[in-house]
């Protein structure tokens, strides 16, 4: 590293911010682009496990605020491309390398909604490890993204209501319905505590270094566990996960997540990986005549 | 086509940044900042600029330290202590004092 990139890496762990224009260090601009990219893809991706409930959704209220969320998803999905863009990567070159995996998405949106019951618990429990993630990019040393993560927080933190009514309006129901949310619970508990990923210590996570990230994995998990397991034991949930218990140095301890499942999913191997990436494939080139009209008219 | 997006969120306001959208033409642009930007209700009116259009000025020149127009240009603490003691020692002590 040479001097003028010391000079920067200084400078933004000293708390510093970065603007589009100004000079950055290539592996700087390589390390946002990554991560912000995976970000984009994973509003992108994150909406097609909850899309396929919109048909089957119970009430018309819910299909409204299913369709909203999904609108809302997609919407951060662009705003997030153009901060990758504004950094030199077309948004086109970003949903190649998706289709054709080269990029990477979040692990939980590789998996199947099975119920109504995986519905709630995505939109209760996913939106909210994702938005202590994204809470914590507020403080992101690139000022374009942590600025545009302001307004992404802000309808994330509607939709954990929308997550967390739904599952309470099924634990107020039946017997079959409070099986639905255990049953959902039971399959998503696991990728949930791979979603913050492995406990590498921030000193050592170049995401961190760079101050892309402000917070450490482990602390992530940490701080999803301090807030919601308390709020899934209340209502009567059992976590599947035997181990699982607060220390009295306020340290919550675990059955060591599946690392390797974490691999392999993100990957491209999840159960649902291949069809998610058809399904964008697919309706991407169906919809491949509507932009060339568009932008011809628009020309 | 680049357009920056200016949002007001409470009438009297200023306009703040909000972010970019891409657009071929105006009113996409348009179209794009009302649904990134407007549909909560969360602003209650918008600009819409091309990109091109929006000049950053950020070299602000101060060859002559133009401290006068500025606060920081005025540390009167020192001055007012001695103004003070001057004061202390009564009538005299302000007689004695240079014009």
């Amino acid at each position: 590293m040479d001097a003028k990139e010391q000079e920067f890496l200084d400078y933004v762990q000293g708390g510093g911010q970065v603007e589009t224009e100004d000079w950055m260090p290539d592996e700087y601009r390589a390390k946002l682009i990554k991560f912000i990219e995976m970000h984009g893809n994973s509003e992108l991706m994150g909406v097609l496990p909850e899309r396929e409930w919109i048909l089957r959704a119970p009430t018309l209220q819910r299909k409204l605020a299913l369709t909203a969320k999904v609108q809302d998803e997609v919407g951060h999905s662009q705003l997030i491309y153009r901060v990758v863009e504004d950094l030199g990567k077309p948004r086109e070159r970003c949903l190649d390398d998706l289709i054709s995996g080269k990029s990477k998405f979040h692990n939980v949106f590789h998996y199947p909604t099975k119920t109504w019951g995986d519905v709630g618990v995505i939109a209760w429990l996913v939106d909210a490890a994702a938005i202590i993630s994204q809470k914590a990019l507020l403080k992101c040393s690139y000022a374009p993204y942590a600025r545009i993560m302001k307004k992404i927080c802000w309808e994330e933190s509607f939709h954990i209501l929308h997550g967390r009514d739904v599952v309470l309006t099924m634990m107020l129901g039946t017997d079959e319905q409070r099986e639905l949310v255990q049953e959902a619970l039971d399959r998503w508990w696991g990728p949930l505590m791979q979603f913050h990923g492995n406990p590498i210590s921030r000193e050592e996570d170049p995401m961190y270094v760079w101050r892309i990230k402000s917070q450490g994995n482990e602390e992530a998990r940490q701080q999803f566990l301090d807030g919601y397991v308390p709020q899934i034991w209340e209502l009567g949930l059992t976590v599947p996960d035997p181990k699982l218990r607060k220390n009295e140095d306020d340290v919550w301890k675990y059955s060591e997540p599946d690392w390797d499942e974490l691999k392999r999913v993100v990957t491209g191997h999840g159960p649902k990986t291949a069809e998610r990436l058809e399904l964008r494939r697919t309706s991407r080139e169906e919809t491949a005549w509507v932009r060339r009209a568009v932008l011809a008219e628009a020309a | 086509m680049i357009y920056e997006v200016f949002r007001q969120e409470r009438k009297g306001q200023a306009f703040a940044h909000a972010g970019s959208v891409e657009a071929p033409n105006e009113e996409f642009a348009e179209a794009y900042a009302r649904e990134q930007y407007g549909r909560r209700g969360e602003s209650t009116a918008l600009w819409v600029a091309p990109r091109d259009a929006v000049h950053e000025i950020d070299d602000f020149a101060d060859e002559l330290r133009k401290n006068y127009h500025r606060v920081d240009g005025y540390p009167l603490k020192e001055k007012l202590g001695k103004a003070r003691e001057l004061a202390a020692k009564g009538p005299r002590g302000l007689s004695a004092g240079a014009g």
